[in-house]
């Protein structure tokens, strides 16, 4: 059923259709529509799941873990410090291999004090052992918790996963969702039922001290569980597509086979990106655009098959790893070494704090890695 | 004692909080700070997490108060406050009053743990909840201080509130700490006269500011003043102080006002049955009694 709908909105039904059975969330800023929408829903009954208006993000994590850990299906969102408050829970819900699924708005840190969109609250959070997902639509937020839930609960994976969306260009702007009926949601994400939970009738202790003899072995399995979930994110993706008509993967190329420059984007820059390859093409430039859809685990093999061919790879980050460069950027250079790929590449900082990335901007960025020394990182539109 | 004359105590003409700040018409929470500042003076510094006030104060970089003020995490205030005063304390500074500015999603929440903390090291600090009963900032979510009846976004009208709000003072007085006090905006003198009070006393001292947020409460923002006088005329939110385990009513109404006037003012209780009232009125009724007994029995 096709619907108008924000991103925030489309998060609560994506975990509506996903039938979730408990939700422990706590409001902020650009998230709010998230819990609103769904203490709405819960209240009225049309979903039927406990929902626990917990006192802080990090409560609203560890409730998770703890329905999740009784074998019960749990969602939440949050943003920005709420994300960050949870990190020491996050590693939690990851290392005790929890199938959680949280939307997270991509949002700005403070200080100072901003609400808008910026990445650095979920690159922060890469090495928690989740996986994430970069939204670039409505329907890519909907779309994405459902196959959420089918991915991290696959017995040879059992990760968490974090569906992310930017600020306000999702989170509050409406757009057309096409939304599935709950019968055909079922077939393809059937009930939870995990192997290991709490359960009276076969008692057993998770997450007891661990000695060095073992707790090397429990990460080397979430290597394995990482690599699986590469495979089966997509497997999953393409299934979806069989089933529902929108296919997803882990990286999608736009006009990459004759480009001699192809922008390395993520989240809703892609979008925009496309639209800018479009327009540079015009021009007669030979522009690709390669979206990052899922930054863990990281697609190094898609990425190296998309870029072989290029001239220069641009990577715009929405983030910086202070001291260093843009988190997308560090990687990508790594997964072209691995392939013995000698490419100019450029790191464009831009969009910090919710700053406009525009189809201008994006140009400007073309213009600036046309003219700019390689292998370096600038950050687009410094005001001095 | 004097205790007419204290009450007369005049309001210092100084303005701190300067015109300009972002609060909405008819804001509580902005005249709180207004007298609060208004006792203290400048020789203070202000912590402030997430909450109106961090946004009322301006954006940067504006500031409308003109003292040092620090923003701070939502559920950091007390603990940044601690740090402040025994960093002071540490290079020799025993003047500079350090005050956390909370709201209650920060104080009766999130913050609790930090506030918590702070009270039991009996920290030198005055921390101050302005009390709006809900999360305002981020567009009026329930809180655990909503009161039992209210409607907030979370606690949507055909589900609105049911639970009482946490008896956040009563905790805090278990806490030992040296001094306590409610207050409301519509008694600017009997504010002041308990931040003067505050300055004066060493350790952790905790101010409960009744402020009425028309946004949040669907009220006309011409009644904030009215509606936190009314707030205590019905013993909803009686003013009283805890200095050192005794306790003292400020104001015992002597006839207490039915509450039905206070909540046909603000949207957020339209929905109310009247069995409900008549419930809100009883248990309202009931903890005043108890209020009484504690100033008897540990007066
Ligand atoms: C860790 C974290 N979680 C959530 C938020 C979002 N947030 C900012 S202010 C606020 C509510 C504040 O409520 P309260 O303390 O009652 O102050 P008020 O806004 O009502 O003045 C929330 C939930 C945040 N900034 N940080
Ligand atoms: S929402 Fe309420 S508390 Fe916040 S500034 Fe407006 S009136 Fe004041
Ligand atoms: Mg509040």
């Amino acid at each position: 059923m096709k619907t108008v709908m924000n991103g925030d909105f489309a998060a609560s039904y994506g975990a509506m259709t996903s039938d979730v059975k408990f939700v422990a969330a706590y409001p902020i800023t650009p998230q709010t529509l998230i819990v609103e929408k769904l203490s709405e829903l819960v209240a009225d009954g049309e979903l039927d799941a406990s929902f626990v208006k917990v006192e802080s993000e990090h409560s609203a994590m560890a409730a998770c873990i703890g329905a999740q850990a009784a074998g019960i299906r749990t969602f939440t969102a949050t943003s920005s410090q709420g994300l960050l408050l949870m990190c020491e829970v996050l590693h939690w819900a990851a290392r005790a291999r929890l199938p959680i699924v949280l939307a997270n708005v991509n949002r700005a840190v403070a200080p100072g004090w901003s609400i808008w969109a910026d990445a650095q609250d979920s690159i922060s959070q890469r090495d928690t052992g989740w996986m994430q997902v970069y939204a670039e639509n409505n329907q890519d937020v909907y779309d994405s918790i459902l196959m959420a839930y089918k991915i991290a609960e696959d017995n040879d994976v059992l990760l968490p996963m974090m569906v992310n969306l930017d600020a306000f260009f999702l989170s509050h702007t409406s757009e057309v969702v096409d939304l599935i009926d709950n019968d055909k949601a079922k077939e393809f994400l059937p009930a939870y039922d995990p192997e290991y939970k709490l359960d009276p009738k076969n008692p057993r202790a998770f997450g007891a001290l661990t000695s060095p003899e073992h707790y090397f072995e429990f990460t080397y399995k979430m290597f394995e569980a990482m690599e699986v979930a590469k495979k089966k994110i997509t497997q999953v993706g393409k299934e979806f597509g069989d089933i529902f008509g929108r296919y997803y993967d882990m990286t999608e190329s736009y006009k990459i086979d004759d480009a001699e420059t192809v922008l390395v984007t993520f989240g809703t820059i892609a979008g925009t990106a496309k639209e800018s390859v479009d327009r540079l093409r015009k021009e007669g430039k030979k522009v690709g655009n390669l979206k990052i859809r899922v930054f863990r685990p990281f697609p190094a093999e898609q990425i190296i098959d998309a870029l072989k061919n290029a001239k220069r790879v641009v990577v715009i980050d929405r983030d910086y790893s202070y001291g260093n460069e843009g988190a997308f950027y560090t990687e990508i250079k790594g997964a072209l070494y691995d392939a013995n790929l000698r490419i100019d590449t450029y790191g464009m900082i831009a969009g910090l704090g919710g700053r406009d990335v525009s189809t201008t901007v994006i140009k400007e960025i073309v213009e600036k890695a046309e003219t700019s020394e390689p292998n370096k990182t600038y950050f687009i539109g410094v005001k001095k | 004692m004097n205790e007419k004359k204290e009450l007369r105590l005049s309001i210092p003409k100084e303005e701190v909080l300067q015109p300009g700040h972002l609060a909405c018409q008819g804001c509580g929470a902005s005249l709180a700070m207004r007298y609060a500042l208004k006792a203290l003076g400048r020789d203070i510094i202000v912590d402030i997490p997430a909450c109106c006030w961090a946004v009322i104060d301006g954006p940067f970089p504006y500031s409308a108060t003109n003292i040092p003020i620090y923003h701070t995490a939502f559920e950091t205030a007390a603990a940044v406050a601690s740090g402040v005063t025994n960093g002071l304390k540490a290079i020799g500074n025993d003047h500079t009053t350090v005050m956390a500015w909370a709201g209650d999603g920060g104080t009766f929440d999130i913050g609790i743990q930090a506030l918590s903390g702070a009270a039991e090291r009996n920290d030198d600090i005055i921390y101050t909840v302005y009390d709006n009963e809900a999360y305002m900032n981020t567009g009026i979510q329930r809180s655990s201080a909503t009161p039992h009846g209210a409607w907030t976004t979370t606690t949507p009208v055909k589900h609105y509130r049911k639970g009482w709000k946490k008896d956040l003072d009563s905790i805090m007085v278990a806490h030992g700490i040296p001094y306590l006090a409610t207050a409301s905006i519509a008694y600017p003198e009997d504010m002041i006269k308990k931040y003067l009070k505050a300055q004066k006393i060493k350790g952790t001292k905790f101010i409960h500011v009744y402020a009425p947020c028309p946004t949040g409460w669907k009220s006309d923002p011409a009644m904030t003043i009215h509606l936190a006088k009314m707030v205590v005329e019905t013993n909803i939110f009686p003013l009283y102080e805890v200095e050192n385990g005794k306790y003292k009513i400020n104001i015992k109404p002597k006839n207490r006002k039915p509450l039905d006037e206070y909540l046909a003012m603000q949207g957020r209780f339209k929905h109310l049955p009247q069995e409900e009232i008549e419930y809100l009125q009883r248990t309202f009724d009931e903890k005043w009694e108890i209020l009484l007994k504690k100033e008897e029995h540990f007066g």
